[in-house]
């Protein structure tokens, strides 16, 4: 049980093989597997309050911390480096993962579309929209970009806010893990989101539009839209490119199936792969 | 500790307790609980939007409290639909709190995730008969048949007790309404949602101000969310707010307008024995209470209850182990998603005990003085009329009695998470599920705490003699 909470010792190097710092070794490995575990947990668990109606923001937010610190106790440890890599390598299969993802591995379908989690964990709450008017909504007024939000389209709207924001956080942990390799990526980020505010609408207004697109199955596609949207990693769409996945807290659960193929915004996923998406989610919730 | 305290209360004379249910539809489980001032009333929120209000009978036998009875149903809440977001909003009553009395009729604020209504509750005994233009049944007369005038007379008629929404406040959140509390001026009440907390007067539904915001440049950066907020009993400038971090803050509302700097942090430094992944998680406040004296903070966690002093703010004064025996089942509480229960907790009349629920339909009490405790259970198969609620025990290893019962056997889905206090007398309701409990103490029916008599012997907890008739 983790919940001790005890710190692994680390045998020194250069020791001889004894029985002792073989045992050493084997709580270590113990423990980095109990914490792997706890984290594919978590990140099931905000995953799986994404599908609800109204997640529970106090929950969410305990549940990213808790992610949070586990990553930073792995990035301390420098196994956060080994996972990375791990999952930059294409098609690398983490059959080595612990049970707990075992309900993701299950899921595995090959037109799949992989991405299941979005960089933003908190758009459950939507707040920020302004009232245009106040049959249509219950939410309060508030002081952002209302270009996004059309009327009639129901899924997230997106803060401008929140998207610089995204972008320096995943800064952020850019640079506590990896060296200057990344800075064109960087620099790009940094180009987006001082972008016009216009500009970045203006993407927005595109996936929004594109993703609202009235039809025969407009219906469905309201429908689920709340699921679509998480869908799309933010970072690959504002810079069109498909590198390697930057790690932020919430990426991980991008990464753990095989086939990661980011979405850019060019690749326009079509009401089937939707639809699969969905069945992935509904096994994962079901449990089957 | 639960070994220390049960020889204590294996010498002690068995506990008898009335049995009462208040038997609700099985979907309605009960959301929240609140005595009134006077505790003439209990008020009961449900799942399904619907307000239950009891009324004390007036004391009939000398030995056992007046009963207390269905008062009056009303539907408070109905579920709503936000069409900007695609989402349902719960008509789950939060929170409900009484105003007090200052007319024969009663009023209280009740609240969903996103709505406060202020409800009055009055009594109609009377009726006017004898009317000129319409007849008993209130169609028109015909005008030709009325020769003479007649003074409409009040005639008794059978109670009737009228629930009408008096005001309505809409519109202010954008999170969910987690607290509600009404201030000491009479005039004003706080309601508080995730992250903000906003400061309405009573007659002004169009407009609140925000006092407390928490919300970040960034949500990404969001790590803390409000979980609890109270006005102080007396000081109508004082407030208090707990944390999803494990603070909880005091603040003045005379220092500024907005209250992001608090006046006060009290906040527990982490035992490092104890650290693990869920420390945070399990430090979470889950709901906090000013004694009635205004001098202390009761908040609970997970896995405590904590007395504060306000005017220390590093450490509590008192600290209780509710269930400790779960500091090492936290990962597959975890799992469960147990560990984010929220547990209310409550003082007594006098602040010298505290109670809290707990699983397998558990609560436990506190006394402050003594330093005893007790676990209650409140069940069906336990509760028989007339029966003295017989304590519980919790064992982690071996059973050393027969009746004593083992962590791994305990029922987490059955949660005490809301319960209430009387504010004068020893009267508790209890909300399990869908089935309301209420148990006075046997001993003290008035009470009164001061006298001898109560001191030597713990309360010994009864429920009502009769139960209810809808």
């Amino acid at each position: 049980m983790f919940s001790k909470g005890t710190k692994r010792k680390f045998s020194d190097g250069g020791e001889e093989i004894s029985d002792e710092s073989l045992l050493g070794a084997r709580v270590a490995s113990s423990y980095s597997l109990q914490r792997q575990s706890l984290l594919d947990m978590s990140l099931i668990k905000l995953q799986l309050c994404h599908m609800l109606v109204e997640p529970n923001l106090c929950r969410s937010v305990l549940i990213a911390n808790t992610v949070r610190q586990i990553q930073e106790e792995m990035t301390h440890d420098g196994s956060w480096h080994m996972v990375t890599e791990a999952f930059c390598s294409a098609g690398q299969s983490p059959s080595e993962r612990l049970v707990a993802t075992e309900v993701l591995c299950r899921s595995r379908e090959q037109d799949a579309e992989p991405k299941l989690f979005s960089v933003i964990s908190y758009e459950g709450c939507r707040e920020e929209e302004v009232v245009a008017d106040e049959t249509l909504c219950s939410v309060s007024v508030s002081d952002t970009v209302s270009n996004v939000c059309l009327a009639g389209r129901m899924g997230q709207c997106w803060e401008k806010s929140e998207l610089s924001g995204v972008e320096r956080d995943e800064e952020a942990l850019e640079d506590s893990r990896l060296g200057s390799g990344e800075d064109e990526e960087i620099d790009t980020e940094d180009g987006a989101s001082t972008e016009s505010p216009k500009t970045i609408g203006q993407v927005f207004g595109t996936f929004e539009i594109k993703n609202g697109s009235p039809g025969p199955d407009s219906a469905l596609e309201e429908l689920f839209s709340d699921v679509d949207t998480s869908y799309y990693d933010l970072d690959t769409m504002l810079t069109g490119m498909q590198s390697a996945p930057k790690m932020g807290p919430y990426d991980l659960l991008d990464s753990l199936a095989p086939s990661h193929s980011s979405p850019s915004i060019v690749s326009t996923p079509n009401c089937r792969s939707d639809l699969n998406e969905l069945d992935h989610i509904m096994e994962i919730i079901v449990g089957s | 500790s639960e070994h220390a305290c049960a020889g204590f209360y294996q010498n002690k004379k068995t506990f008898f307790s009335f049995f009462f249910i208040l038997v609700c539809d099985p979907a309605d489980v009960i959301s929240t609980v609140e005595f009134n001032q006077t505790g003439e009333f209990l008020a009961t929120g449900d799942k399904g939007g619907r307000v239950v209000i009891f009324q004390r009978e007036p004391q009939s036998h000398r030995h056992f409290i007046g009963e207390y009875n269905v008062y009056s149903t009303f539907q408070s809440h109905e579920p709503e639909f936000d069409y900007l977001k695609s989402l349902e909003i719960e008509e789950r009553i939060n929170k409900i709190r009484w105003l007090p009395l200052h007319n024969p009729a009663h009023f209280l604020l009740a609240t969903n995730d996103k709505t406060i209504k202020l409800w009055k509750v009055s009594e109609r005994d009377k009726r006017a008969e004898g009317y000129n233009l319409r007849d008993e049944e209130g169609r028109l007369k015909d005008l030709s048949t009325v020769t003479t005038l007649q003074v409409p007379v009040l005639r008794p008629m059978d109670l009737l007790v009228e629930a009408s929404p008096r005001r309505v406040f809409a519109n202010a959140h954008a999170y969910h309404i987690n607290s509600i509390s009404v201030n000491s001026d009479c005039e004003t009440y706080l309601s508080a949602d995730d992250l903000r907390i906003n400061l309405w007067n009573l007659n002004i539904t169009d407009r609140s101000f925000n006092i407390v915001d928490l919300k970040p440049e960034n949500m990404e950066d969001l790590s803390e969310v409000i979980t609890v907020a109270e006005f102080h009993p007396h000081h109508c400038h004082l407030l208090a707010f707990s944390s999803s971090t494990g603070t909880t803050r005091l603040c003045d509302m005379r220092a500024s307008a907005l209250c992001d700097q608090h006046a006060k942090l009290f906040e527990e430094a982490a035992d490092p024995s104890h650290r693990s992944f869920f420390s945070e998680i399990v430090s979470s406040v889950s709901d906090v209470k000013f004694s009635h004296s205004g001098r202390y903070l009761l908040t609970r966690d997970y896995l405590t209850v904590k007395v504060w002093d306000l005017n220390m703010e590093n450490k509590p004064v008192e600290t209780y182990q509710v269930h400790d025996y779960l500091r090492t089942k936290l990962c597959s509480l975890y799992e469960s998603d147990c560990i984010f229960d929220k547990f209310e907790c409550a003082w007594n009349g006098t602040d010298s005990v505290i109670m809290t629920g707990a699983y397998n339909n558990y609560f436990r009490m506190f006394d402050r003085a003594s330093l005893r405790d007790v676990t209650l259970e409140a069940s069906r198969e336990v509760c028989k009329r007339r029966a003295v609620l017989q304590p519980r025990r919790v064992c982690v290893g071996k059973k050393q009695k027969e009746t004593d019962v083992s962590v791994d056997s305990l029922d987490f889905r059955k949660k005490i998470l809301h319960t209430a206090w009387h504010p004068k007398e020893n009267i508790i309701a209890i909300a399990a599920s869908n089935n309301l409990y209420i148990f006075q103490d046997r001993l003290t029916p008035n009470g009164h705490h001061n006298t001898p008599e109560i001191q030597s012997a713990p309360p010994k907890w009864q429920t009502q003699p009769n139960p209810p008739t809808y």
